[in-house]
């Protein structure tokens, strides 16, 4: 990985090569030192009184990136961590080597040439290979606000295969007049925000302090929300390398873990208001023993436990990774022993019979169908409706003639990646009816939020009740 | 005096202290065999003679023993038991095992037991205490029957005691030394003439007495059995009474009984019986014979075993079936399961008895085969067969053939009785599909396989496997396995290279293996293919719709629905022209495949991960290039770092090479292509033991019979004469830009005096490895930390996971439950879940 930094200091009363004291690194001596994952050299290309450009190489070792990694933890990483981009793109690795090698010129502080080191001056700056998620243009929203003028170019992914169109990186330049201090940090946070991949080398202090840098003029950017968001995700993400290397022995990549709500859902609200709906049903029915299957992080659960009527809550997930989670977020361990006896957590898959799950007043499937492969679904009604056989099930799925309120999910998209498919009210309703009829139960329909006279409610549920229970 | 004690059973020995309990125990007992209550005591607070410690160490003493007795281990009882509630509890205890409770008092002289534990130093019982103690056991010795021993057996004095000897009896369902083979007969229901043929079909000589009616049918080698329900309904009960009772007289038939024996019994006996069901016809028919034939029918009746287990223990035979817990097991509970199942206690619309599914949920090793349930056709369910195909209604009498498991049936002449609902009306729904429980795949378990012995698999390891299986595998009816991983070969001391043919070779030689056979390595996708030979195959033979499956090393399909069966289509079309159906005679196959080209399947991969890679190091490394060229021109010393990055250039560009060979366009199912190279498995049969060369020719044929879409698999035969065509094909393989190859032992499944022999060791290009190890792999200071690969891990989970793999096909061919194949199959994916270095 690679950039360069170069000036003419033009209109500056003062020879280019005085560049080389703002940077604190001698034109006339490469130098390297030792940083994460391998070692960083800066040369310079060029150092005359009319330009001095340097340059940063980061001399990336992978292997040695993944045997320093996390001790035996390293075991059994994904292949995906031995071939990759680091060797070669400008990402974290490269803004954690910036750091450190300008560290004093990032801070403004020029001894030699104080004045130099306050003011603006000309640069033009070079990444031949930067991760850019989002394209060239996202490059432009990044950096235009702050005072630079960007030559952002996409590389194509490969010049033999032109189906196959860009690839994510920018060859990205960028000119204008700028302190060298704040260009400097520019570079700090942009790089890993626009690569915004997984950080698997990154730890979170130093994610911390990249958000520092961008303190005093973080605040004011127009896409200040997007640049966290970022951040927020790739320090929530947690690394799965079973899951990913299962994917990887048949070649194919895994959706990513989405936030609870899918893109084309927009706000927590409905997820609130879904959460609210089910409760409500399931206080209306009664329910004193009731398994949230499919419980994910846990958000349901937390709800229910408020209610003191409900004596038994057992929720189960197929994702050992999903439980771990929920018992975080509820604070499982630290929970009163009252409370916690109340709640169990069981890893288990709807397409297997539990009996564990066996006589309860209640089973929610709540935002899960859509989750299991059609060809599935009968074994996903036997398990719930012969095996467990409750009193109740409460089922809610997303409504697809609602898709279309959505502005910001492409038309035949569904709403989340890992969705196998999204059901019309009719579909919902035949698939229901036929379920209830096979297994002796009967169903009724609800909207969940807001019903839109033409497509329906966003969310649909059935409530389903066994026969001889009534 | 001998006392005689069923091999399985409680025994629940009764005396006050210092009776002789424990001496007697010990002697006539394994050490293992009894618990007392003493040591429970100890176990639980460091004191034998603590007796705060009682009630501890009586649920300690009960947990063991339900534990020996769930596990059918005779079990002795070393505690005082003078009081009821004490032996109440344990009575409890052998009825929830269904086992038989055995009582044996000692009752020496009390001041035989006084003295006793006055000489002992660590227990000092005032006689009072004894006194109490044995005044409790006279008082309750009568009442020991009421209380449910089936035995109670006495000894009152020392010599009594000292001269006794016990001997293990045989518990009489126990024919496990019988190992037939047999012909098992559903429900006759009277129907001689039927009977007489089915006998004389399956090559019985039946034989008559004077009156020309059968008494005995006699097999040269084969033994009949039958599943009970003789009577009833039917046009002669007496003569079917007559034939069965005789072959079983003579040895050549083993009877269960059926409800309706015991309720005929009953009605017999004169106990007040509802007269209904064809009791009336059956009691009708008896008025005409002698009262002494119906004393014997009396006495056959009661004298009929609730069911029978055969075979060490892989046949359990019983009129309405049986679960695994109950198999070989005594008790009134047992005998109710035997004769009317388990009900649910509702009815259904035809005012008959819901039976509990309990063959749904079956999951024990032996073969059950029973009658009770008239249903159109006999159909296995989870290693359970239902033989009563309603011959009185109209139906069928059925016989299965025993070990062979054919069935042989005849038609009934007539419809002898109106049946409450109609035959068909059984199982009218569509067949249900056949139940998978978590507990079939979660936890620890330990998998017994054909090839490799037992095999373990961790909790977490199938935790990891349940959710992949869960959101990305198909429907597990249709995955039958899945293919294990391949450990490369020994690292090559060769300069440059990682891997070579060489240490392939060796490594077998070392073994004893000589013979072995190279394949090419394909540049695609492992498939995994299961084909049918008629769109009605799949639905019948493994109760799903659909033509079959094409899927990945995970169980995920490799296409949509459509495209799916459109390639399954051709592939059927392929097969069938090659004439493989014909010469395995099956009418299902499931193949070992290559799918290509592997941008099929990891398009996105390959363009994310590989084609990524390749393009930032093609903008970035010329840019650093450039910019150390003109460091150099002004005389800075950056040689060094100009070289290196010329070489990555040159790296990278040879790794863009390597991932193009992999990509070729398709769209939809043109341009894909399968490569098969082994044949898994088909109806009955597997083929681990063909050697490779049978294997590549089925493929070759297949090839011929298809070109555009099969691609031949190359290969090199190769022995310890000619490594060396060996290696200047791999080379050339290699040279062309090729994977590599994979050396297998050309008789395939190969024993050696270590154990199972690698099936295949793949040795891949140079040129390869790159996508494997990274651009730079060959960069010395890399390569040099790369040789050092730890092989063992890999090689073991190569020959754990070849060896379930070959457990499931063998499962699957033999038509055994899902639940016993999904089982390997789950432990395949769940060994796949180790931590292991994902290069090798």
């Amino acid at each position: 990985m690679f950039l360069t930094i170069g000036t003419d200091l033009a209109g500056v009363d003062a020879p280019a090569s005085d560049f080389g004291f703002l940077l604190h690194k001698n034109p006339a001596r490469p130098q390297a030192i030792d940083v994460t994952g391998g070692s960083a050299h800066v040369f310079y290309p060029e150092a005359t009184g009319e330009r001095c450009t340097a340059a940063v190489l980061l001399d990336i070792d992978p292997i040695g990136l993944v045997k320093a990694g996390r001790g035996k933890a390293a075991e059994g990483f994904t292949l995906g961590q031995y071939v990759n981009d680091r060797p070669y793109a400008a990402s974290s690795l490269l803004a954690v080597a910036l750091g450190k090698l300008f560290r004093t010129a990032m801070n403004g502080r020029c001894d030699a040439r104080p004045d130099l080191a306050a003011r603006p001056i000309p640069l033009e700056i070079h990444v031949p290979a930067l991760p850019c998620n989002g394209g060239a243009d996202l490059a432009e929203r990044f950096f235009a606000p702050l005072g630079w003028t960007v030559d952002a170019r996409p590389v194509p992914l490969d010049p033999q295969i032109p189906a196959w169109g860009d690839s994510r990186y920018v060859d990205l330049r960028l000119t204008g007049v700028l302190r060298l201090a704040d260009a400097l940090k520019h570079l700090y946070v942009m790089l890993p925000v626009l690569d915004d991949a997984k950080h698997y080398w990154v730890g979170s202090d130093e994610v911390d302090k990249l958000v520092r840098a961008g303190e005093g003029w973080l605040a004011a950017h127009p896409e200040k929300d997007l640049i966290s968001r970022r951040y927020l995700a790739h320090r929530r993400y947690l690394a799965d390398a079973v899951l990913e290397r299962l994917a990887e022995v048949d070649g194919v990549e895994l959706p990513e873990e989405g936030a609870e709500d899918g893109p084309g859902e927009g706000s927590v609200s409905l997820a609130v208001e879904r959460r609210t709906t089910v409760a409500g049903v399931l206080r209306e029915l009664g329910a004193r023993r009731i398994a949230d299957i499919g419980c994910g992080e846990g958000a349901l659960v937390g709800e229910l436990l408020k209610d003191p009527m409900i004596g038994e809550l057992i929720a189960t997930d197929v994702s050992a990774r999903a439980l771990i989670a929920a018992k975080r977020r509820l604070h499982y361990d630290d929970l009163p022993d009252r409370q916690r006896d109340r709640l169990t957590f069981l890893q288990s898959s709807v397409t297997y019979a539990d009996e564990r799950l066996a006589g309860l007043d209640a089973v929610v499937l709540m935002e899960v169908v859509e989750h299991v492969d059609p060809p599935r679904l009968p074994a996903l009604a036997d398990s719930v409706f012969r095996a467990a056989r409750p009193a109740a099930v409460v089922v809610t799925t997303p409504n697809s003639e609602y898709n279309v309120r959505f502005p910001s999910l492409p038309a035949g998209n569904f709403r989340h990646p890992d969705h196998r498919f999204e059901w019309t009210r009719a579909e919902f309703r035949t698939w229901s009816q036929q379920v209830a009829d096979r297994f002796g139960y009967t169903v009724q329909f609800r909207p969940v939020g807001a019903e839109d006279p033409e497509v329906g409610p966003p969310t649909q549920l059935a409530l389903f009740r066994r026969e001889e229970a009534r | 005096m001998t006392i005689d004690v069923p091999a399985l059973c409680l025994i629940v020995l009764v005396g006050a202290s210092g009776s002789g309990k424990s001496t007697f125990a010990r002697k006539h007992f394994l050490a293992t065999e009894v618990i007392s209550s003493d040591f429970c005591r100890g176990l639980v607070s460091d004191d034998e003679n603590d007796q705060a410690a009682t009630k501890d160490a009586f649920e300690v003493l009960n947990f063991i023993a339900g534990k020996r007795l769930a596990a059918g281990r005779l079990t002795v009882i070393d505690a005082t038991n003078v009081q009821p509630e004490a032996r109440k509890e344990l009575v409890n205890l052998a009825r929830e095992y269904d086992v038989l409770p055995v009582a044996i008092v000692l009752d020496p002289p009390e001041r035989v037991c006084v003295e006793r534990n006055e000489q002992r130093s660590d227990r000092q019982f005032g006689s009072k205490v004894i006194a109490r103690q044995r005044s409790q056991l006279k008082r309750g010795l009568r009442s020991l029957k009421r209380e449910g021993f089936r035995t109670v057996h006495v000894l009152d004095s020392v010599e009594e005691i000292d001269a006794v000897s016990i001997e293990r009896t045989r518990l009489y369902n126990d024919l496990t030394d019988q190992n037939g083979p047999f012909d098992i007969i559903g429900d006759v229901h009277g129907c001689r003439p039927e009977l007489e043929r089915l006998l004389t079909d399956l090559g019985y000589t039946l034989t008559r007495d004077d009156a020309g009616r059968p008494v005995d049918a006699v097999h040269p080698d084969r033994r009949a059995i039958f599943v009970g329900d003789l009577v009833d309904r039917g046009p002669d009960s007496p003569g079917v009474l007559r034939l069965v009772m005789g072959m079983v007289a003579a040895g050549n038939a083993y009877c269960v009984p059926g409800n309706h024996e015991d309720k005929l019994l009953r009605a017999l006996r004169g106990k007040n019986v509802k007269i209904s069901h064809g009791l009336e016809t059956t009691l009708e028919q008896l008025a005409a014979e002698p009262p002494e034939f119906r004393d014997e029918v009396m006495a056959f009746i009661d004298g009929l075993i609730s069911h029978y287990v055969f075979d060490g223990g892989k046949l359990v035979v019983s009129h309405a079936g049986l679960v695994e817990r109950m198999h070989g097991r005594t008790s009134g509970r047992v005998r109710s399961f035997c004769l009317y199942g388990e009900t649910t206690g509702e009815t259904d619309e035809f005012g008959l008895p819901v039976r509990y599914p309990w063959a749904k949920d079956y999951r024990g090793r032996a073969t059950v085969v029973y009658g009770h349930t008239p249903t159109p056709e006999p159909e296995w369910i989870n290693n359970t067969i239902c033989l009563d195909t309603g011959c009185v209604f109209g139906g069928s009498l059925t016989a299965l053939r025993y070990p062979e498991r054919e069935l042989v049936a005849v038609k009934a002449a007539e419809e002898y009785y109106a049946p409450a609902k109609p035959l068909h009306v059984a199982t009218a729904p569509a067949r249900e599909p056949d139940v998978l429980e978590l507990t079939d795949v979660t936890g620890r378990r330990v998998i017994e396989t054909a090839s490799h012995g037992r095999l373990s698999i961790r909790a977490e390891q199938a935790g990891a496997a349940l959710e992949v299986m869960s959101r990305f595998a198909i429907d597990p009816r249709f995955l039958l396995y899945l293919p294990p991983t391949m450990s490369p070969v020994a690292t090559s001391p060769e300069p440059g290279l990682l891997e070579h043919p060489r240490q392939a070779f060796e490594t077998f030689r070392g073994q004893g293996v000589t013979e072995l056979v190279c394949e090419e390595k394909h540049m695609g996708s492992r498939a995994v293919v299961l084909l049918t030979r008629d769109d009605d195959v799949a639905e019948k033979r493994f109760g799903l719709a659909g033509r079959g499956a094409i899927h990945t090393r995970t169980g995920r399909s490799f296409f949509d629905a459509e495209l799916t069966d459109e390639l399954l289509l051709r592939l059927r079309a392929v097969a069938s022209a090659a004439g493989v159906f014909d010469e395995l005679d099956t009418s299902w196959l499931l193949l070992d495949a290559e799918l290509l080209p592997w941008s099929a399947k990891a398009g996105d991969l390959l363009r994310n991960q590989y084609a990524a890679v390749g393009a930032a190091a093609r903008t970035s490394l010329p840019a650093a290039t450039a910019a150390l060229r003109a460091a150099q021109a002004t005389g800075l010393d950056v040689g060094d770092l100009l070289a290196s990055a010329e070489r990555r250039t040159a790296n990278a560009e040879r790794f863009t090479a390597a991932y193009r060979r992999y990509c070729w366009p398709t769209d939809g199912l043109d341009g894909v292509r399968i490569a098969p190279f082994q044949v898994l498995a088909s109806e009955g049969a597997t083929y681990q033991e063909r050697p490779h060369a049978w294997h590549l020719g089925v493929a070759d044929r297949m090839v011929a019979a298809g070109p555009e879409l099969i691609t031949q698999t190359r290969r090199l035969f190769v022995d310890a004469d000619n490594w060396d065509a060996g290696i200047a094909w791999w080379e050339e393989l290699t040279g062309a830009g090729g994977e590599g190859m994979v050396v297998k032992p050309a008789a395939n499944l190969t024993r050696t005096a270590k154990g199972l022999a690698q099936p295949g060791l793949k040795v891949r290009g140079q040129e390869y490895l790159r996508l494997i190890y990274g651009p730079d792999y060959t960069e010395p200071e890399n390569f040099t930390r790369l040789r050092d690969r730890n092989l063992g891990h890999k090689r073991s989970l190569a020959l754990r996971e070849y060896a379930l793999g070959l457990e499931s096909l063998d499962r699957a061919a033999r038509g055994e439950p899902l639940w016993r194949i999904h089982e390997c199959v789950f432990a395949v994916l769940a060994l796949e879940s180790e931590p292991i270095d994902p290069r090798l």
